[in-house]
């Protein structure tokens, strides 16, 4: 009574494709349901930036010189919160990964004919999901605390968008580093090392120029600097404009370390992912 | 055996010192049940795992339904399923969202793995908690749905790592039940087990190993024919006379007796002659003046079966050898030890 399904032997390329898009899919899928089912993790990941922005805007509210443009600290502080958020939102990609190794999940995963890459592409889109749903929640404490959108509403949308790239090509990287590491807990910490220094020695937080000034030049190059400043002009618009840039060159710089970002790390993660054993 | 389906020849794998496997030759006929024998660390879950596609050999090679495992790996993964050590079920998702996904995943149209989901969730009793989330669910029916995810694509050939540890003794012997079933319907399976009798209650040929190496091969009934049936085993008062008492012991079974000095036990094969080699050792050990704290037949169980086969315990085997590869192992068995 047992039908076996047709052996595939040799997969045409058009197949490929088209299991690699559905496979994706179910995969999407499968970790959207996971996180809807465990909407603790998804509390905490909104408490977090929540506590940020209010310490911050508190705490340093008159403290913070050389802010650009007359604006206030919390409008300042508030697309750097953005960009802040979607770095460390990206963590949970490698969290999620890790967990899924150790359980043995993965292991069902690469014993399926399903599309090799499919498994990472799941995580990371579906991550890109729950970021755009921690983005709204945080513009919303954002507005609480007195941020304005004042760049209109394709300033706010290119600022949501730029964030969304950015929380995608950091999954990619996170995905790479779980699949290294592989141990949860080392994961954890290796995300949480490696991203604190790369987001507080940037413009997310606080202006470059009252930094330490051999700093200052690490802090100028540092991508994210550059998104921050980028997702500062789109939403606010030309008061905080740094000198001597313009709009065109700041999306192009950031959509350049996206691209370039996803076009070492997405192959990386990949290529661990089927050394795995 | 012209009709095998599973085939290894000379099948190696190391993982840095550790020689899991050290070249083994199988060969599983197509519609039976092949049992792997062994304790923690003999190198049955690598085996499994090479034969699976998820690990590459470092040498040798091994044919599954004609495709090669490393070469034809792709097209080999739609004609096999796996379940147990090595393969999970997503706790956060229900039971009939699992199978829906696998079955998805095997490239099912969504409405067939649907169907297909709900009815191996009502074969394997599964139907009413097919709508809960899997963490919900016991040993037993996790360890269910695991077997039933294997099979939501029908496949015909079945690998299934150590199905029944760590389960209860009622879950066991579900699962066997389901087992024989499947074999019934003509699937061929490769299953690993630690238990002798549940290799004995389910398979048509075992395979022994230990260490890496096959040591013996048969059926069920051929390797109890070498392990030379029951075993007396005695438990010396003193442990220190335990030494003594095998060497008064010496003679009364099938073979010579071994000494676990540190345990104070000693253990005779007494083939089928158990009840007079049991009258027989009491006379003796009582006219020695041995007290014992207790003395009885068992059945042989795996530990004899390697102390016949390789001369040292199969404890010993697991814990020399599984040491330093714990911590790689221990990662994907979590799961399912809780």
């Amino acid at each position: 009574m047992s039908i076996a399904i047709e052996p595939s032997t040799r997969v045409e390329s058009g197949t490929r494709l088209r299991h690699f898009v559905s496979d994706s899919t179910v995969a999407v899928w499968r970790n959207l349901l996971q996180i809807s089912r465990v909407p603790t993790v998804m509390i905490f990941e909104l408490l977090q930036p929540i506590m940020f922005v209010l310490l911050f805007s508190w705490v340093f509210a008159r403290n913070i010189a050389n802010l650009p443009g007359g604006i206030t600290y919390v409008e300042f502080l508030m697309p750097g919160i953005f960009v802040q958020n979607a770095i460390f939102g990206a963590t949970t990609t490698a969290v999620g990964l890790a967990e899924d190794l150790k359980k043995g999940i993965i292991d069902r995963f690469r014993s399926l004919p399903m599309a090799r890459s499919a498994v990472l592409v799941g995580r990371t889109v579906a991550d890109v999901g729950k970021n755009f749903v921690l983005v709204l929640l945080v513009i919303v404490v954002g507005y609480l605390v007195g941020f304005r959108f004042e760049n209109g509403l394709p300033g706010a949308v290119g600022t949501v968008l730029l964030v969304l790239a950015i929380g995608f090509a950091f999954s990619w990287i996170s995905a790479t580093v779980a699949l290294t590491l592989k141990e949860v807990e080392a994961v954890q910490a290796a995300m949480f090392t490696g991203v604190f220094p790369i987001v507080f020695v940037s413009s997310a937080f606080v202006p470059v120029a009252g930094m330490a000034n051999w700093l200052q030049p690490i802090a100028e190059h540092n991508p994210v600097t550059i998104w921050a400043n980028t997702a500062r002009v789109l939403s606010i618009g030309d008061p905080v404009m740094p000198a001597g840039a313009s709009l065109p060159s700041m999306i192009a710089q950031s959509t350049a370390w996206i691209a370039g970002l996803l076009l070492v790390f997405v192959p990386l993660a990949i290529r661990q992912y089927r050394k795995l054993t | 055996m012209g009709d095998a389906i599973i085939r290894t020849e000379g099948l190696a794998k190391s993982f840095g010192d550790v020689h899991a496997l050290k070249g083994i030759d199988l060969e599983v006929a197509q519609g039976t049940v092949f049992g792997l024998l062994g304790p923690n660390g003999a190198g049955k879950t690598t085996a499994v795992r090479i034969l699976t596609t998820l690990l590459l050999p470092d040498a040798g090679r091994a044919e599954v339904a004609g495709l090669d495992v490393v070469r034809d790996a792709e097209a080999l993964r739609s004609r096999i399923g796996l379940a147990g050590q090595s393969a999970a079920v997503d706790e956060n998702l229900t039971g009939l969202e699992n199978l829906e996904m696998v079955g998805r995943l095997y490239h099912l149209p969504g409405r067939e793995a649907r169907r297909r989901a709900n009815e191996v969730l009502e074969r394997f009793g599964l139907a009413d908690a097919g709508r809960r989330l899997a963490k919900t669910y016991s040993g037993g029916m996790r360890r269910r749905l695991d077997v039933g995810a294997s099979l939501v694509a029908r496949p015909d050939i079945l690998f299934l790592d150590e199905p029944t540890t760590g389960l209860d003794p009622r879950s066991r012997i579900d699962l066997w039940e389901l087992i024989r079933e499947l074999v019934r319907e003509g699937k061929t399976m490769l299953l690993t087990t630690q238990y002798l009798e549940e290799a004995d209650q389910l398979t048509d040929r075992i395979a022994m190993v230990d260490l890496g190496t096959v040591i013996a091969e048969g059926t069920a009934d051929e390797l109890k024919a070498q392990i030379g049936g029951e075993v007396l085993e005695v438990h010396v008062a003193d442990t220190i006379q335990a030494g003594v008492a095998a060497g008064t012991l010496k003679g009364v079974g099938a073979g010579d007796p071994s000494v676990d000095a540190e345990a104070g036990i000693v253990r005779v094969p007494v083939g089928q002659a158990g009840p007079e080699a049991l009258l027989d050792s009491v006379r003796r050990l009582d006219d020695a003046r041995i007290v014992v704290d207790d003395i009885a037949l068992h059945r042989p169980t795996l530990d004899d079966a390697f102390l016949a086969l390789t001369g040292h315990a199969a404890e010993e085997a697991a814990t020399e050898e599984s040491a330093p590869k714990r911590g790689r192992r221990r990662r994907s068995k979590e799961g399912d030890e809780r």
